[in-house]
């Protein structure tokens, strides 16, 4: 399930929801990412979303997630509009058989969603607001799931 | 004909989101189009990283428009 709300939402009633009638789920994993204040900095974040384009491009991307790792099934809730420092803004839950799958899918799938995810975010503070870029370091954690596993390359070595 | 719609810093640029474009045939047309109107506007649409959905689908280069075509031109993303 991919969906976008412009309204706060309870991370905990999402997972409660997400765990139902599971026989073969050996494995939930979530993330919840919150709003920052910044110390002030931040009363209000802005995130502009494309509607159904911005669904359709992380549902093709959950898509793959889930084959790449074998999920059972995702959850991603992604808030839009005006957010306030302390709210969630992203849900993201992972069902597999095994724990590993789950962790790594949640953790891939956030990577996507700080980097590529079509978003546009603009903070609001005392001192104005400004456009948002992903950071170099959202770029680097995308990057990582990209790069060859040592396993894949003969020439790695031992290690 | 099309529906012209801004994402991202582009709409401040332009200091609108949304719009009809009338008399616009391909993708060509309607930048040439809107960079007549406002200078400012066709250079941010022709920078390095903008990209346009037509019909909600990603294209590059040109295509041509109908009468009842959506087009988006997208800011470099931000994620979420």
């Amino acid at each position: 399930m991919i969906r976008l709300t412009t309204a706060p939402f309870d991370p905990g009633a999402l997972l409660g929801e997400f765990c139902r009638e599971r026989g073969e789920t050996g494995a939930v994993t979530t993330f919840t990412g919150l709003a920052r204040g910044e110390k002030g900095a931040t009363t209000v974040l802005e995130l502009e979303a494309y509607p159904g384009f911005t669904e359709g491009e992380i549902g093709r991307f959950a898509q793959a997630a889930k084959a790449r790792f074998i999920l059972d099934d995702v959850m991603i809730m992604h808030r839009v509009g005006q957010i306030a420092p302390g709210e969630a803004i992203v849900f993201v839950a992972t069902a597999a058989a095994h724990r590993r799958a789950a962790f790594e899918a949640c953790d891939y799938l956030m990577d996507y969603l700080k980097s590529r995810a079509p978003f546009w975010k603009k903070e609001h503070g005392p001192a104005g607001a400004r456009w948002m870029e992903p950071r170099p370091q959202d770029h680097v954690d995308i990057a990582r799931w990209d790069a060859p596993r040592p396993e894949d390359d003969g020439k790695a070595g031992g290690a | 004909m099309a529906r012209v719609l801004l994402f991202g810093p582009l709409r401040d640029v332009a200091g609108w989101r949304e719009r009809e474009v009338a008399s616009a045939a391909s993708l060509a047309d309607l930048r040439a189009i809107l960079a007549a109107e406002d200078d400012r506007l066709g250079q941010a649409l022709a920078a390095p990283g903008v990209q346009v959905a037509l019909d909600q689908a990603i294209v590059r280069g040109d295509a041509m428009l109908t009468a009842r075509s959506e087009v988006a031109f997208l800011s470099p993303m931000s994620g979420g």
